[in-house]
């Protein structure tokens, strides 16, 4: 019997190690590296559709692998890491968070492409991406300034990086060119995934007088909560209507697949090369969902403005920008800010009544 | 007015799942075995919870489904760790990382799926008193019970014979042996409670919180859970307290940013957190009642047959 086991486990043995070396060496390996469970129905989520569109374009050309629900921070170093001993050769790291691991993982492996989303440091085997969220978070502010009977709109954060604070700085800006007196009342989960505190949060800001949610953090508990209030909101990432049909407005959309697919593409022609990619509407990185629940005018307005953003007539961030002190911030792209600037971003415009965290 | 009701109603909620775990929990402990799971069995009665109230359209079913799984999981543990004598913490990690993938598969059919939630009492001119008339009759189904809950295991476990025999297996597990007592048993039905609890608890979450089911939408309350107990020096009374005191500054916090107090939001999370830890120093200090940790708890017991 014993004879028995160890012959079929040495056949299996052989089996899996001949299947291994004929596909590692017809295949590219793509790894992913996820921050939440690919049922988030938020961020990663829209990282995991654009995964599965690789696969149905390249199919058996490529093999992927993701690992989900892997922490920010110096942890993730060793996930990545093990991306790279599977034998991985473009490993996409997904959330800001993952930064500094992916650079110094990317120094230790200098034939291993690495692309990391939403961050700003780069390596010549390290490309960065991004959405301009922003451009989208503009139309909601003008949407939220035009639905909004008290005047007040209640915002959740996740944390207080630029990524966000530039989105409430769009919103804001936005929702000033139809009420210069809007409020925007702020509130940071300091999480970008905790769907009970994300629905405290929206409660909490609810019961402060907002009327129009919108959030920057992963789950539709917010959208729920203001459909059960009969208020309304903004998804965050994917369409979230299901979660209010009455309720949500529009909701910014990720839109990775055709970008995960040009980087697939110039990796198997040979010709990947360490860029900084930041899509907006105009690339269709950034998508928004159908504008449902409003008027026909403020619909109309949303879609002027998305048009004029696209086509690069609008720019959210036109100069002059004030600070919160009333003084103009310097402006570095002629008549709008600078990429940079807005990357960078860690001030609030003039109307926040609020203070950044930390600062 | 209107807001200080408002924030009291989210405070109930947001302090339900963490008071019914917890009460589980200090039951098992209370009977010497120490199980680190509950993190992982309330995400599995999250998964389950919502899986049947999606089936069938009944919140109690739902919330059956959820206690029944949690009760699984912690038979599961009970046998590691009672029948074969393994190691209680590392067995309860394991508990943890098991859950939180066996959700994950449970879930994957119901992602994106929504309930309605469960129903708020509602007597008439009762409930619509101004101010207490929501608070006191307007809740859902589980934050009466989560109460009740908590009075049913301090009769339990300090006005019945059985409560007294499950507190001595947790004081000292070779005195109650010797004296006749089925010890292993005896810690199985408390491992068994607190897993059913877990599981309400968990359960609660989509189906009353919020009605949708996500993977890992505990978010870390188990181990919350588990710290209310070290809390409440394995009291329920102290419990009710620390689960509301916890609820209450998570709530407040949130309300504090939104009305642009201007304190750091890093500070305000963390604030549950330092007001759990400075109340364990104060009590600690004070040291009236004398109650502790139940001396037993954590070790393994093997009867001698």
């Amino acid at each position: 019997m014993r004879k028995i086991l160890i012959a079929a486990a040495a056949v299996m043995l052989t089996a899996g190690a001949s299947l291994f070396s004929a596909s590692a060496a017809d295949k590219l390996k793509v790894g992913f590296i996820y921050l939440g469970p690919i049922g988030d129905l938020g961020w990663t989520y829209q990282h995991e559709l654009a995964r599965q569109a690789l696969v149905k374009e390249f199919g058996d050309k490529i093999e992927t692998t993701y690992l989900e629900n892997v922490s920010e921070g110096p942890d993730s170093e060793r996930s990545i890491e093990q991306l790279v001993r599977a034998g991985n050769k473009l490993i996409f790291t997904t959330s800001f968070g993952y930064m500094e691991p992916t650079l110094k993982v990317a120094k230790k492996y200098p034939n291993v492409h690495f692309e990391h989303a939403t961050g700003y440091k780069r390596d010549k085997n390290m490309s960065t991406y991004s959405g301009r969220f922003y451009e989208g978070r503009y139309i909601q502010g003008i949407i939220a300034a035009k639905m909004s009977k008290s005047g007040v709109l209640g915002y959740i954060g996740s944390f207080p990086i630029p990524e966000v604070i530039s989105g409430i700085n769009a919103t804001i800006l936005g929702a000033q060119t139809i009420n210069p007196n809007i409020k925007v009342k702020i509130i940071w989960a300091n999480s970008w995934f905790d769907p009970g505190k994300e629905a405290d949060a929206a409660k909490a800001l609810l019961d402060q007088g907002a009327d129009v949610i919108m959030q920057h953090t992963d789950s539709p508990a917010a959208m729920q909560i203001a459909s059960e209030r009969g208020k309304l909101a903004f998804g965050q990432d994917s369409e979230m209507i299901k979660f209010g049909p009455k309720a949500q407005l529009t909701s910014i959309m990720d839109n990775w697949a055709p970008y995960y697919i040009d980087r697939v593409k110039a990796e198997l022609d040979g010709k990947w090369a360490s860029e900084d990619t930041w899509g907006g509407l105009k690339s269709k990185l950034v998508v928004m969902a159908p504008y449902t629940n409003m008027p026909d005018d403020v619909k109309k307005l949303a879609e002027d403005t998305q048009a004029a953003i696209t086509d690069g007539k609008l720019f959210p961030f036109k100069c002059p920008i004030l600070g919160q002190d009333g003084k103009e911030v310097e402006c570095k792209g002629g008549d709008h800010l600078a990429d940079g600037q807005v990357l960078g971003m860690n001030f609030y415009v003039k109307g926040i009544d609020d203070k950044i965290p930390g600062k | 007015m209107e807001l200080a009701e408002a924030i009291i109603l989210s405070v109930l909620a947001a302090s339900t799942p963490l008071l019914i775990a917890a009460t589980g929990e200090l039951v098992t402990e209370r009977s010497g075995v120490l199980n680190l799971g509950v993190e992982g069995m309330m995400i599995v009665g999250a998964a389950c919870g919502f899986g049947g109230a999606w089936l069938t359209g009944s919140t109690i079913i739902g919330a059956l489904c959820g206690i029944f799984a949690g009760t699984l999981l912690s038979l599961a543990f009970a046998a590691m760790t009672l029948g074969l004598a393994v190691n209680q913490v590392a067995t309860g990690l394991a508990l943890t990382i098991l859950g939180i993938g066996l959700s994950g598969l449970i879930g994957a059919g119901f992602v994106g799926e929504r309930i309605t939630p469960a129903p708020h009492l509602h007597i008439p001119f009762v409930t619509d008193i101004p101010l207490v008339g929501r608070i006191l009759f307007g809740e859902d189904g589980f934050v009466y019970l989560s109460l009740a809950l908590v009075i049913a295991v301090w009769l339990f476990l300090y006005r019945t014979r059985a409560g007294l025999v499950l507190r001595a297996c947790g004081d000292n597990h070779i005195s109650a042996h010797a004296l006749g007592y089925p010890v292993l048993r005896i810690r199985m039905f408390a491992v068994m409670f607190g897993g059913a609890c877990a599981g309400l608890a968990g359960a609660y979450l989509p189906l009353a919180y919020t009605p949708f089911f996500i993977p890992g939408m505990t978010a870390g309350r188990g181990w919350i859970a588990l710290a209310l107990v070290v809390f409440s020096s394995w009291r329920p009374g102290r419990l009710v307290i620390g689960a509301y005191l916890f609820g209450a500054v998570t709530i407040l916090q949130l309300h504090a940013q939104g009305a642009g107090l201007g304190i750091p939001s890093q500070f305000m999370s963390a604030l549950p957190y330092l007001a759990t830890v400075i109340v364990l120093v104060l009590i600690s200090r004070a040291r009236t009642g004398g109650s502790t940790a139940p001396a037993a708890l954590g070790t393994v017991f093997v009867p001698d047959r």
